[in-house]
């Protein structure tokens, strides 16, 4: 069975965000494998456990730097790495075509596993856009898992608390929402072996994609500033509580 | 004349409040807007849809007759609606189902779509979100044939402006779905969704343990809100992940947002940064949400909570 894990290499969310050319980030930061990606990675080892002759290979397009973010993913139990090299952050209808061309290029997946979303652009779109591509059915906000014989029953956590069962026949991709299961932590031994893993790298545009019908563009980045009326409200506790609710209704006017 | 879909969401009340904001949006001199309504009751929502400026309402059925919940359906019946209608801007609020549909109707139909937008103008066709944990505000620019847009409930302030809308039924032909929604069950007592919560009260760590989030519901009742909570009150396994606020949780932005024993994470502001007015709770002074709130009360959450509590009661139900 192949298992493709689809990984994104994405700032770290403490990262202090500094805006250049108008619409981009410095890329000078701390970057992470998208959160949401190691609960994709945690359900892939936990399938290979059950299923005979299972390989995971964790699945990136980014640019140089995002190999370390396949390392995270092999020390986290992936088998090999695939690694589409762009020199510029696509839009997700082009990585959706691109992901779609290297994996196809590197063999006949049975299942994807992505995360929900990223936490940089937060799209929520990718794995739609990879299934459509695939023609494979998608199940995304995926919070319990299981498959039997060629079929996934997955759960979906859905609005107000209510959780939808979805099942779908092999190939397919599950999308993982963060209370699917709790990530490892690689150990050093992890670490050491996943240098040993191959990586394979393709570059963007030798898949030599066919144009999307649209596009997103950033036109510009700034900073989200905040306006709060920083009020610290003293004295005893009850004085303090009446007050707070005369000034929610009377000058914030929310109540 | 720009015709323009808007997915309508419902609950057990009616057409879901925040939708207004959404459609209020989506008007302008030449601009048609079209409610799109699953349930079939599109007639019993005509006065709250005319209300904010809905021309149509379109109960999307198939020939079997009303289309239960499947995300593939839901996503195919809304394209051959579009096309048939002629509809190429699609607007919905960014909850879980449109996060399910919306996405696969951008696929087959190759087109932008950007969900949990702070802002929308749909006469340059751009749009704002957060992004980078909510650190920055992107405009993005969509190019394409069709366009997308889920709007983050609460963020645009509804004003009605009253049309007449009329009612009709349009039935998609839904082959085989690509997956089989097997049951919708629920997992938590909670009807209230928290990302379409006008006011919401959390707690953290400061709560201790789950149980005493009793003193968090008592005062939601009152206000009417939705209670929520930190990652860390998730991961302590006090209360489950649906009522996690933050980078990793729901992103909410109500008019109200109490923070209770919540110290104010770079993660857990991702989630709520864009609230209305931002209260906070807590026992120290220096904690961010404290350096960050429109207002503070520096102390104990168990002392101070009671209080606020008792304090609604005899001020928003006077007797
Ligand atoms: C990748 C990633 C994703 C994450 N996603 C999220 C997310 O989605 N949501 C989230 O919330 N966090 C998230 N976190 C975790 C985040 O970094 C913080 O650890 C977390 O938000 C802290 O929760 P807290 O404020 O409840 O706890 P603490 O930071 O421990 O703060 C507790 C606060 O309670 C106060 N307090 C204690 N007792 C009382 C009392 N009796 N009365 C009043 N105040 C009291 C303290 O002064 C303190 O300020 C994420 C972290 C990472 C790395
Ligand atoms: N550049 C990328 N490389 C590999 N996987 C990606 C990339 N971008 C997005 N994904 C996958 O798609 C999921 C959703 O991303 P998004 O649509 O950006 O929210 C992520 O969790 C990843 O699993």
């Amino acid at each position: 069975m192949k298992i493709y894990v689809c990984v994104k290499h994405v700032p770290d969310t403490a990262a202090k965000i500094t805006i250049i050319a108008n619409n981009q980030i410095d890329e000078k930061v701390t970057f992470i494998i998208n959160p949401y990606d190691e609960n994709a990675i945690e359900a892939a080892a936990g399938l290979k456990k059950q299923v005979a002759d299972a390989e995971i290979v964790a699945v990136t397009l980014g640019k140089a730097a995002a190999e370390s973010t396949l390392q995270s993913a092999l020390a986290m139990g992936a088998d090999r790495g695939l690694f589409v090299h762009s020199d510029y952050h696509p839009d997700s209808l082009v990585t959706a075509r691109a992901l779609k061309a290297a994996i196809e290029l590197d063999g006949k997946p049975d299942i994807i596993f992505s995360g929900n979303e990223s936490i940089d652009s937060e799209g929520f779109q990718t794995m739609f856009r990879l299934g459509a591509a695939l023609k494979v059915p998608v199940a995304s906000n995926v919070v319990a898992f299981k498959m039997e014989g060629r079929f996934v029953t997955v759960e979906c956590k859905m609005d107000a608390g209510s959780i939808g069962v979805i099942r779908m026949p092999l190939p397919c991709i599950v999308g993982a929402g963060k209370a699917l299961n709790k990530p490892r932590y690689p150990t050093l031994p992890d670490i050491m072996k996943a240098r040993k893993k191959p990586i394979r790298t393709i570059t963007l545009d030798s898949l030599d994609l066919d144009s999307p019908a649209g596009s997103m563009e950033v036109v510009e980045l700034r900073p989200a500033f905040e306006k709060r009326r920083g009020k610290i409200i003293g004295g005893p506790p009850e004085k303090a509580v009446q007050e707070l609710v005369e000034l929610l209704r009377a000058e914030a006017k929310v109540i | 004349m720009q015709k323009i879909g808007l997915l309508i969401e419902t609950n057990a009340d009616g057409v879901k409040p925040a939708l207004n904001g959404v459609i209020t949006a989506a008007r302008g001199p030449e601009h048609e807007l079209y409610g799109l309504v699953f349930d079939g009751k599109g007639a019993a929502y005509t006065d709250e849809l005319q209300d904010y400026g809905i021309h149509k309402i379109v109960n999307v059925q198939s020939a079997e007759g009303l289309l239960s919940w499947n995300p593939d359906n839901w996503a195919r019946a809304i394209v051959q609606v579009m096309e048939q209608l002629g509809i190429n801007i699609l607007l919905g609020l960014t909850t879980s189902q449109t996060k399910d549909v919306f996405p696969r109707i951008a696929a087959i139909l190759d087109a932008p779509l950007l969900l949990d937008c702070i802002g929308v103008d749909l006469e340059t066709l751009t749009a704002e979100k957060s992004q980078y944990s909510g650190k920055t505000v992107a405009t993005f620019k969509l190019r394409g044939a069709h366009y997308l847009f889920g709007i983050r409930p609460n963020v645009i302030t509804a004003h009605p402006a009253p049309v007449t809308a009329e009612v009709l039924s349009l039935q998609a032909q839904i082959g085989d779905a690509s997956l089989r929604v097997e049951a919708v069950k629920k997992d938590y007592a909670g009807t209230m969704d928290l990302s379409e919560a006008q006011i919401i009260i959390a707690g953290g760590r400061g709560m201790q343990n789950g149980e005493n989030y009793r003193i968090l519901h008592e005062c939601a009742d009152v206000l009417g809100a939705a209670v929520g909570a930190s990652r860390v009150a998730v991961d302590a396994g006090w209360v489950p992940h649906s009522m996690q606020v933050g980078q990793t949780g729901t992103t909410v932005s109500p008019i109200l947002y109490i923070a209770c024993g919540i110290s104010g994470s770079v993660q857990h502001f991702a989630g709520m940064k864009t609230s209305g007015v931002l209260v906070a709770i807590n026992t120290d002074p220096q904690a961010a949400m404290m350096q960050h709130c429109d207002y503070g009360i520096v102390g104990d959450l168990f002392n101070i909570v009671p209080l606020l509590t008792r304090q609604l009661k005899t001020t928003l139900n006077p007797e």
